[in-house]
């Protein structure tokens, strides 16, 4: 039983922690908020002034803002399409006896630990360079032109890079939730003569659909913010190609100066991740008994 | 699968997981490969995969170019440095909430959840200008700030999860043979929660070494960690494969390894305990 003592220590211990992230949270947040309101760009200082929602005006009715928007759905949805299909085939096929298993397992998670900068380069140059990139070698020996990947199809490689990088993660949770799967299902339904598609389809699939629920969400998170892939790439280029909601506020607070429409760009960013942020706290708090 | 699989079905999966696996981790393979060859064989058509003539000298040259290990010690002062200061502030939140949880431990923990999912963008103006402000642009302190407070939440949650794990009778016991609140932390708690400590360290470890968001914006030369010192292989100019390869492959080699060690916990960590 706590007692009163042991009470006001716990608030006590729990004080820097909800300090700092209140601090953290609540003064750059309120900036942001504030910014977006003013007219505000760090090459004409003393210019500022309040102009109410016409940052946001601006912000939203930019061509490149849709641009940005349709980009980000589609790098958002690709590499969890990828992801979430290729995390299940992979989870299916670790989970099945096999001589090395627990080193194949080491060689798919790999890519989750190599840093962002280093795997779009590596991507970048040593595959998909039109030149000297290894796809281009390959196309050569097949007797087919090269293709110049980031910039005739910026988009999909990207999509392509950032999906290599995320598919360990699916692999493993969906692995995680297949191994709890209870096996005397699995075989009582193929006594009563279910083939491996009705076992899959009825059982296995339902039985990871929380899982699935858990690695969209989050991918999804970190998936809004995808920078420093676009940055060393593309820079968001060819035109807005790949710019994504995150580059294009990057581009026009850090590159353009301009902290008002800069501003009013994070504070959208801030609502498209909290009508995801949501659902994913929903699933999270139901799963936490206090 | 309580019947026995047969020899040949093993072998047909042990093929496809392996030609799988291989595929996944080649362009890693690759990477490394390539950092042992001259800038000449890094580019050559057809590419040789091992019949080269393996050099040390893009190590060597990238450090000798470029002081190489400082952008190293960069990397490891702010990721070690930011989860260590996480770790102090994070222990005895996760302390209170694990074993005296209140009517308002939940809120708080799901709100402490809800700032991990604000995204960067939200608040770069401020955060930079701040910094600006204060001359934290471009310092590794600067960097150490940042990097504690946004992995403190996934540090203060993977901390809860394995302190809920701990018997609560445990501190009961302990405070019946008269232990203080210090010397419960101290000499019961803590032997028992080092292993999650340990786990929670090393995930926090990686996350920060491979953070490419904060990193990129708010170092340049002085305190670039290896994520920006890479970025900037970015730029035509400076597009040697084969020193590319060689900065890339002593970047993730460490991480790697440790990543290798931290899998499972990697799960939990990353899906806040909605999948164990």
């Amino acid at each position: 039983m706590a007692t009163a003592h042991s009470r006001a220590a716990a608030r006590l211990t729990m004080a820097p922690a909800v300090v700092l992230l209140l601090g953290w949270m609540l003064i750059p947040l309120s900036m942001t908020l504030y910014f977006s309101f003013q007219r505000y760009n760090l090459l004409m200082p003393g210019d500022e002034a309040w102009i109410g929602f016409l940052n946001y005006e601006y912000f939203l009715t930019d061509p490149a803002f849709f641009a940005a928007l349709w980009n980000t759905l589609l790098l958002v949805g690709g590499v969890l399409v990828i992801t979430i299909a290729g995390g299940t085939a992979l989870a299916l096929l670790l989970d099945q006896p096999f001589w090395g298993r627990g080193v194949v397992r080491l060689l798919v998670i790999a890519p989750f630990f190599v840093m962002p900068t280093v795997s779009a380069l590596v991507w970048k140059n040593m595959f998909m360079n039109p030149v000297n990139g290894l796809f281009a070698s390959l196309a050569k020996g097949l007797g087919l032109p090269p293709v110049d990947f980031l910039a005739q199809i910026p988009l999909a490689s990207i999509i392509v890079i950032v999906a290599w990088q995320w598919l360990p993660f699916a692999t493993l949770i969906l692995l995680t939730a297949l191994q709890s799967l209870d096996s005397e299902r699995l075989e009582a339904a193929e006594m009563d003569g279910a083939g491996p598609l009705d076992r899959f389809i009825h059982i296995i699939l339902p039985h990871l659909a929380r899982a699935m629920t858990v690695v969209t969400l989050i991918q999804t998170i970190f998936l809004l913010s995808v920078f420093a892939e676009i940055l060393v790439t593309t820079n968001g280029g060819p035109g807005t190609a790949t710019t994504n909601i995150t580059f294009l506020v990057y581009a026009q607070s850090l590159l353009q100066f301009d902290v008002g429409g800069g501003s009013a760009g994070g504070i959208v960013a801030v609502i498209l991740a909290n009508l995801v942020a949501i659902f994913l706290m929903r699933m999270i708090g139901r799963n936490l008994d206090i | 699968m309580a019947r026995a699989v047969s020899t040949r079905r093993k072998l047909v999966v042990t093929v496809v997981a392996w030609t799988v696996g291989l595929l996944i981790f080649f362009p890693i393979l690759w990477t490394a490969l390539t950092s042992f060859k001259t800038e000449a064989e890094a580019i050559a058509s057809p590419p040789s995969f091992l019949a080269f003539d393996w050099t040390l000298a893009n190590y060597a040259e990238v450090q000798s170019r470029s002081d190489y290990f400082r952008h190293f010690l960069n990397s490891v002062i702010i990721s070690v440095g930011s989860t260590l200061i996480g770790l102090l502030v994070a222990v005895p939140a996760a302390w209170s909430m694990a074993f005296v949880p209140g009517r308002r431990t939940k809120d708080v923990l799901m709100w402490m959840l809800s700032t991990k999912m604000l995204p960067p963008v939200g608040v770069l103006i401020p955060i930079y200008l701040l910094f600006r402000d204060a001359g934290l642009l471009d310092s590794r302190i600067g960097l150490v700030i940042v990097l504690t407070l946004i992995n403190l939440p996934i540090i203060v949650w993977m901390l809860f999860t394995y302190f809920r794990e701990i018997p609560a009778e445990i501190l009961e016991a302990a405070r019946m043979d008269g232990a203080d609140f210090k010397s419960e932390i101290l000499h019961v708690l803590l032997p028992m929660a080092v292993p999650g400590i340990a786990s929670t360290l090393l995930l926090n470890v990686i996350l920060a070494w491979n953070e490419a968001f904060w990193t990129l914006n708010l170092s340049a030369s002085q305190s670039a960690p290896l994520t920006a010192f890479i970025a900037g292989y970015s730029s035509p100019e400076g597009l040697f494969y084969a020193k590319l390869s060689a900065a890339s492959t002593m970047a993730v080699a460490p991480i790697l390894i440790l990543g290798w060690f931290s899998q499972k916990q990697l799960v939990r960590g990353l899906t806040f305990g909605a999948v164990k």
